[in-house]
């Protein structure tokens, strides 16, 4: 059984068509990367998994129970940080599981000390940078008990080096605390660099326009992104989502 | 330090502001019963301290307690009316108008229905204490940051929830914004329901001292009154600096 499974999901605003049967599904422990045209209705896909927006037709299924228009059934990660400012960066990371009933004080500290932000347990948000709020606001969806992480353009806000240095953390903890990932990103060599699969969305109305799976071998290096093969496959992408503009 | 670095100028504007008064009253030979010298008024501020310490320590009750309910009403009604918005717009325009009601014309009203007792005095000063309370608050909580709104609802939060973890701390410093306010207000309005019979207080005190000429006392009770306003506001100004700390703390560190 998938861990979340969306099948002929159709949506539209008055007469807009935002997204038209569109279904794929994400297996357990996978890394699954969407990108796709601007506008063509990501943020509509994420606020119907996560239960803000009910789908006109079609079901979202995380684990084999119905989802459509149910909170809280996924961790979450924006692509600002948005950790509030007035609680600390350990009071921050644990607000995922805080909503859903128990914390746990303890794996919060050694989640923040394996993301490398030992030392900043009692920092407030405006303490740190921008990277680092990130590692925060990624730490606290960790932490969230749900099975599945939806990532939000989480990095597409920060400078190449810091950005660079964000996947490979982020890659490095995934690969320790196997979880399901969804991920949109704008950045086909992101999407490659992270992913087991990559989704490609049709513009508007969105549909599965192409799927493509990432053979690269775990754990992935960084020197990866400068060999000949991701470089096809850049391409492949490249042109599939050519075609649409 | 940096306190006096920046309080030098005002502190030497009033100084020179009663340098300027104190020769002007000397020079022009001014009556004491028309307007008394600044040294006259501190004489008799010190003579007449246990004429009306009472009268100022009654003041001081009043208001803390006017206040206090004033506080909790403003909270309570922005709270209501920020989580019922049917309600917020059948009331708002309401409130507003509760606010356009000159308390000059209403207290004598007060005093008729609840007689000299306290009731009216409280009545008054949660009326002028209440509005601008509310009115800060419920700004406060429609500024709520978007970004921060949306994780929380995709996170799951209920209502209760993203209300008590979001809403109102983010609110608190519009929220004290208003407690300043009304925190210089309610002493005014703690003066003013005195007016309207009172055994005692600031308001009688300076009654008594204007029917009988005594011009020096009254200035004695606009300084004990401003005074009261600036303690008043002070408070208010380290509870914000206790409360919301986590503002002073992330603003200093980013430069």
């Amino acid at each position: 059984m998938a861990s979340l499974s969306l099948i002929n999901i159709c949506k539209s605003f008055g007469d807009k068509k935002v997204l038209k049967d569109l279904s794929f599904s994400i297996d357990h422990a996978e890394f699954v990367s969407i990108v796709g045209p601007s506008g063509s209705g990501k943020s509509t896909l994420f606020h119907l998994i996560g239960g803000l927006l009910q789908p006109d037709n079609g079901e979202i299924r995380m684990e084999s129970s119905l989802i459509n228009g149910k909170r809280g059934a996924i961790s979450y990660m924006p692509q600002s940080s948005s950790l509030l400012p007035w609680r600390t960066i350990l009071e921050n990371v644990m607000l995922g599981e805080e909503l859903l009933g128990k914390k746990d004080e303890q794996g919060a500290l050694e989640m923040i000390a394996k993301a490398g932000l030992s030392g900043y347990e009692h920092a407030y948000p405006d303490q740190l940078s921008g990277g680092m709020k990130q590692r925060a606001a990624f730490i606290r969806s960790m932490l969230s008990p749900q099975s599945l992480i939806c990532l939000d353009e989480p990095f597409s806000a920060l400078d190449e080096f810091t950005r660079l240095e964000m996947q490979q953390w982020l890659l490095s903890i995934w690969e320790e605390h196997k979880r399901s990932i969804l991920f949109v990103t704008h950045n086909i060599e992101e999407a490659l660099y992270l992913s087991d699969r990559i989704i490609v969305l049709s513009s508007r109305p969105a549909q599965v326009k192409a799927v493509f799976t990432i053979p690269f071998a775990r754990p992935r290096r960084e020197s990866i992104v400068l060999t000949e093969d991701f470089l096809r496959w850049k391409k492949k992408i490249y042109n599939e989502l050519r075609g649409m503009i | 330090m940096t306190a006096f670095r920046k309080g030098w100028r005002p502190v030497s504007a009033i100084i020179l502001l009663f340098l300027l008064w104190e020769a002007a009253s000397l020079l022009f030979e001014v009556p004491s019963w028309l307007l008394p010298s600044p040294s006259q008024i501190w004489q008799e501020g010190i003579a007449g301290w246990p004429d009306y310490r009472y009268h100022l320590w009654s003041t001081i009750r009043l208001t803390i307690v006017g206040f206090s309910i004033g506080t909790i009403i403003g909270i309570a009604v922005a709270i209501c009316l920020h989580l019922l918005p049917k309600l917020r717009d059948t009331l708002y325009p309401l409130m507003i108008l509760s606010q356009n009601v000159p308390i000059i014309v209403l207290a004598p009203l007060l005093v008729i229905w609840f007689g000299f007792g306290v009731l009216p005095k409280l009545i008054v000063i949660t009326l002028v204490c209440f509005f601008p309370i509310a009115v800060a608050a419920m700004d406060g909580f429609k500024q709520t940051d978007a970004d921060l709104m949306h994780y929380m609802k995709m996170a799951g939060a209920t209502k209760g929830q993203i209300f008590r973890k979001l809403e109102w701390p983010f609110a608190l410093p519009a929220l004290f914004s208003g407690l300043k306010i009304s925190a210089t207000y309610s002493v005014m309005g703690a003066v003013i329901s005195e007016w309207l019979g009172a055994k005692q207080g600031i308001g009688v005190y300076m009654t008594l001292a204007s029917s009988s000429f005594r011009t020096d006392r009254v200035f004695v009770a606009i300084f004990l009154i401003m005074a009261l306003c600036l303690i008043f506001f002070a408070f208010i100004i380290l509870l914000e600096r206790w409360t919301v700390r986590w503002k002073t703390k992330g603003a200093k560190n980013n430069g």
